[in-house]
């Protein structure tokens, strides 16, 4: 298949940035949309151009390195995956692509499509974490956790940090993202006993990194790839307004 | 928002029933008599108060939102999808509540100024507050933007209601689909209840005998 790519193509922070457009042919329906990328990029090389600039590294959909705004959406049009995941198939021949970076004031572009999300390390380093040592896995049953709890905090911890919640919401709100991390800890008893300090020291540093509002459109809950749910924000609307309540 | 918008909505509640009454077919003496009983209320006027400030802190809660949200994205996205993953109503809130704005600040001009605060009415002629409702809704253009703003305010409720309780914390997969199911119920009936006046009394002519004989 051949296609038109917009690619947005931006050499530091402080350049304006533009698109530039390529022509890909040949496409394989059967690549990954990163490998069709690699490809281009071998073509800009071999003719001395500067490859384009994008996130990636496990390429099997866990590490939530590959963040691209295709055609509109996070990690493209494909529910559920990242772009590595992505497959061409999922694209028309003769198809106009547009790639942008994510775009949020809490995640600057570094170079073309590569965003930093430092903004994320710091939230978890303000409180997403329980300080003492766990020691190794125990018994099974030894400490008794009803199963929807387990289940939900397992499903929360299954957030890989990618930052499409905040890609797709309108408000460019990190709710999605730091209530599943809320959510995982506070489910369990070992993160209990500092759930009320940490859902107030992370919505905290949230809000300081200038992420926007929730505004409960379902953007984010609709483009995570792993199918996070909604209702770990009420979760954390609701620990934080205990929180809150109690003056923790 | 949340806690303000729900408060809001009792109050909705309350209004639709007193409306309703215009309808008992008395020549609007039920409606005028609650009219009436609502002004000399000393607990009324304190609830008047309670309302005014919710109405104010709903919207400059809202205004605040949509600046800090505004900032959050500096630079747009060339293509956009979020068409694919959100209704159009859930992300123009801010669109719908102006509108509604709009049409409060008509509605008070037309009730409660004259009747609360100037204590005129139109042409200087002695109007009953019922008499009053059937005359702005005879008129098309009050009429046209009465039922235009219910049909928003139905759609404004409709996302309102249940992100109003997910903001307060109240989710799960049991009572979240019955919360949503309340709150399209509820926007259906205020749009409906609401606008069954200007479609009765503009289209179908309806409150004849309330009508002033002139």
């Amino acid at each position: 298949m051949n296609l038109t790519l917009k690619v947005w193509r931006q050499k530091n922070a402080s350049d304006k940035g533009a698109f530039v457009t390529y022509n890909a042919k040949n496409v394989s329906e059967d690549m990954s949309f990163l490998e069709m990328l690699d490809v281009l990029n071998e073509e800009l090389v071999e003719k001395g151009d500067q490859p384009i600039a994008f996130d990636h590294d496990c390429r099997e959909g866990i590490c939530g390195m590959c963040s691209m705004y295709i055609n509109g959406r996070a990690h493209g049009p494909q529910n559920g995956t990242t772009t590595c995941q992505l497959h061409m198939r999922k694209f028309k021949d003769g198809e106009t692509i547009t790639i942008e970076p994510w775009r949020a004031a809490a995640f600057p572009v570094i170079k073309d499509l590569v965003v930093d999300r430092s903004s994320f390390d710091r939230i978890i380093a303000a409180g997403g974490f329980i300080s003492v040592n766990t020691g190794n896995a125990q018994d099974a049953n030894s400490l008794p956790i009803a199963k929807k709890d387990a289940d939900d905090a397992f499903a929360a911890a299954a957030c890989i940090g990618c930052g499409a919640c905040v890609a797709s919401c309108k408000n460019s709100s990190a709710m999605l993202f730091v209530s599943a991390k809320v959510s995982q800890l506070a489910l369990l008893p070992q993160g209990r006993p500092e759930a009320a300090t940490r859902v107030l020291n992370m919505v905290k540093q949230m809000d300081e990194e200038g992420f926007g509002n929730c505004t409960n459109t379902g953007s984010c809950e609709a483009e995570c790839p792993k199918e996070i749910s909604l209702e770990n924000i009420a979760r954390m609307n609701r620990e934080f307004l205990f929180a809150s309540l109690a003056g923790a | 928002m949340a806690l303000t918008g729900l408060f809001l909505i009792t109050f909705l509640v309350e209004h639709l029933y007193t409306n309703l009454l215009i309808f008992a077919g008395d020549g609007g003496l039920a409606f005028n008599e609650a009219s009436h009983s609502m002004v000399h209320s000393i607990f009324i006027r304190v609830v008047e108060i309670v309302l005014f400030a919710a109405i104010i802190l709903h919207v400059f809660q809202a205004l605040s939102l949509t600046r800090e949200n505004a900032k959050a994205r500096p630079v747009k996205y060339a293509v956009s999808g979020v068409n694919q993953t959100s209704d159009w109503f859930s992300r123009n809130m801010g669109l719908t509540g102006s509108l509604i704005l709009f049409f409060i600040v008509v509605h008070l001009n037309n009730y409660f100024v004259p009747y609360r605060i100037t204590g005129t009415v139109g042409d200087g002629q002695e109007y009953s507050i019922a008499q009053c409702v059937v005359l702005a809704l005879r008129h098309p253009g009050y009429a046209g933007l009465y039922l235009v703003s219910v049909i928003v305010l139905g759609f404004h409720l409709n996302h309102g209601f249940q992100s109003a309780f997910q903001s307060i914390g109240f989710n799960n997969k049991t009572y979240m689909p019955l919360l949503k199911l309340a709150g399209t119920g509820l926007a259906i009936l205020f749009t409906v209840g609401f606008g069954a006046f200007p479609v009765l009394i503009f289209l179908f002519k309806f409150c004849q005998d309330i009508l002033p004989l002139n």
